[in-house]
């Protein structure tokens, strides 16, 4: 075994993980927008660019939050982080938003705010200039959560030397369906700290598998 | 870890359905964009790079009988006939089969079959077909391919992508050879968000040029058949010699304002396929003609010691062909290496960047083994990759 994940974290309607354990719970909701701001409050992140984010660009967004409370990202040369995402229904969320606005030629209006975000990997856009990572990016589609295919894909990265650590993940969002889970993947030697030697899960399928199986 | 060879390829435009039809075109100086007036795309005529429509579907219906499909023209959407027509000629001009476990399948697309979400075509197709993995499905069902399309959406580095990811898997052995394709379609979706950032030029396209003043947009297909079945320095094919991505972190819809990113992913390709600047033949840039796509271009080649290598984009003669790019100008990357030609920036007059970047402005023959093809895109993304040429 030659990578870990070190920390890991999963949203789905109601509730969030960390590491295992449960970070934020509110059953009161009813759509993706009421669910969230006050999840993002909670946070206290005290960065107002959120709340321009599309829905998909929140979810990833928050979820990448909840790892890098625990991973201190100055550790490493950031042009060498690398962000592999995957997801089902690309950007269609925000699609159908700019097809809406230019359905009807009476009522004509396209926005650049929506339009430059009908593209899923704008989310991994809007994660790197949060932490300014600069290193290797690529967004996957897949029908359903693959760990083959985001395994494969990280897994090239470290054989071929183009990162050094990778967040990797799968982020889908459609109206009111959500679900959200991202790793953090690093060679075995450096992701040993006191606050997660007990954790450290081995990189693969299989723990991809259960993860996910788990939310 | 093996070589991995360009054994075929496809390009289908405004140009051309084929890559010798695509290529004739550019030597010729021929321009794909033409003012359009067309009122599913958009209100006003705009200067559009669109494949014909009447080939498109002759040829379709060949391609229909040749497989023995029992079902109509109506069956498959605008996108997926394109890229249906880019397969099937580039795995037609080679012997291998292409259904076994061994051939990895990569489809580069922004934005799929997005003309499905228009009204005018709710009862043709079920919805599960705006899906991109349904679309890929689809199109790789159609060749009998065995594994799951790989599908890459990343913007306007899509096709560079797909091209790498099929380039990496291969080398380490994962898979024996590779159909790499890329396509997107013009819609009123893609045409109108591209207009509301007023980033579409009233006139074709000019990039690198004093009066440039915004991108052209196009579509069409491309398509590699890469393969390891090859040994090196065995004959005159291409090779891929190195690919890198990186991100700018800056903004989600602008370019980085010193080039640096995608000046290491230049030096970063350039590092895995063990060249230094001096070997760099050509570079076929981006080239999108915005304002600052092609400054920021400039200071990148400067920032990787490139200013000496010839530059030019080909989104002056079929347009900005979104997450077919990648893959339609690196087959024409790669043809042009083959061929030993630069070829003319097509729109290009007077340098308008501010690094002193060599535009190519005539076609010219000139030896060289090497080339790199790059592009960057929305959510700050930027790729490169080299091909090579063993025997020069």
């Amino acid at each position: 075994m030659n990578q870990v994940i070190s920390a890991y974290s999963g949203i789905k309607p109601g509730q969030a993980w960390v590491n295992g354990g449960i970070e934020y719970r509110d059953e009161n909701f009813i759509t993706f927008a009421e669910f969230i701001k006050p999840f993002f409050k909670r946070l206290n992140l005290g960065y107002p660019k959120f709340y321009k984010m599309d829905p998909l660009s929140k979810l990833g967004f928050i979820a990448s939050e909840l790892i890098f409370k625990h991973i201190d990202l100055d550790l490493y040369d950031k042009k060498r982080v690398g962000i592999v995402l995957a997801n089902s229904s690309s950007s269609l969320d925000s699609d159908l938003v700019h097809q809406e606005s230019i359905n009807n030629r009476s009522h004509y209006f396209p926005s650049p705010s929506v339009f430059v975000y009908t593209l899923p990997n704008i989310m991994i856009g809007e994660i790197c200039i949060r932490h300014q990572l600069k290193g290797e990016n690529a967004f996957l589609i897949s029908e359903k959560f693959e760990s083959s295919l985001l395994f494969n894909f990280v897994n090239e990265l470290f054989l071929n030397n183009r990162v050094d650590v990778c967040l990797t993940g799968w982020v889908d969002l459609l109206k009111e369906q959500f679900e959200a889970l991202m790793m953090f993947v690093e060679p075995t030697g450096l992701a040993i700290t006191e606050e997660n030697s007990g954790m450290l899960l081995p990189f693969s399928e299989e723990t991809m598998d259960d993860l996910y199986k788990k939310m | 870890m093996r070589p991995v060879y360009i054994a075929s390829d496809n390009i289908i435009t405004s140009l051309g359905a084929s890559t010798f039809a695509n290529m004739e075109a550019l030597k010729a100086g021929q321009i794909g964009i033409r003012m359009t007036s067309d009122l599913n795309l958009f209100p006003s005529p705009l200067p559009l790079s669109l494949v014909d429509s009447e080939l498109l579907e002759e040829q379709f219906l060949y391609i229909l009988k040749y497989y023995k499909k029992n079902v109509g023209l109506t069956a498959y959407t605008r996108l997926e006939k394109l890229l249906i027509i880019s397969i099937h000629d580039a795995i037609s001009q080679i012997s291998q089969n292409f259904n076994d476990p061994g051939t990895l399948f990569v489809l580069s697309t922004t934005k799929g079959n997005i003309d499905l979400l228009e009204g005018r075509y709710k009862t043709q197709f079920q919805h599960r077909r705006i899906y991109l993995w349904e679309m890929a499905k689809t199109v790789g069902d159609f060749f009998g391919f065995a594994n799951t399309p790989l599908i890459i959406s990343n913007a306007c580095i899509s096709g560079i992508m797909a091209l790498m990811t099929a380039f990496r898997y291969l080398r380490m052995g994962m898979y024996d050879q590779a159909v790499v394709s890329g396509g997107d379609i013009l819609s009123e979706f893609v045409i109108s968000g591209f207009q509301s950032f007023q980033s579409i030029s009233s006139t074709p396209c000019r990039p690198y040029d004093i009066g440039r003043d915004g991108l052209s947009l196009g579509e069409g297909a491309g398509t590699m058949v890469l393969t390891t079945g090859i040994e090196k320095n065995s004959g005159s094919l291409v090779r891929i010699g190195g690919a890198a991505t990186s991100n700018d972190a800056n903004h989600i819809s602008g370019p980085s304002r010193t080039g640096e990113e995608l000046g290491f992913a230049f030096t970063d390709a350039m590092k895995e396929a063990a060249l230094s600047p001096g070997d760099i033949g050509f570079i076929n840039a981006h080239g999108t003609a915005t304002p600052f796509n092609d400054e920021m271009e400039s200071k990148a080649i400067g920032e990787a010691g490139l200013l000496e290598s010839p530059v030019n984009s080909f989104k002056g003669y079929w347009g900005h062909t979104l997450g077919a790019a990648g893959l339609i100008e690196s087959v024409a990357s790669v043809h042009a290496l083959q061929d030993q030609m630069l070829i003319r920036s097509a729109g290009f007059e007077s340098l308008g960047v501010s690094e002193h970047i060599r535009v190519i402005a005539a076609n010219e023959k000139k030896k060289m083994s090497s080339c790199l093809k790059s592009a960057s895109g929305f959510g700050g993304c930027n790729a490169a990759i080299i091909f090579e040429k063993d025997n020069v």
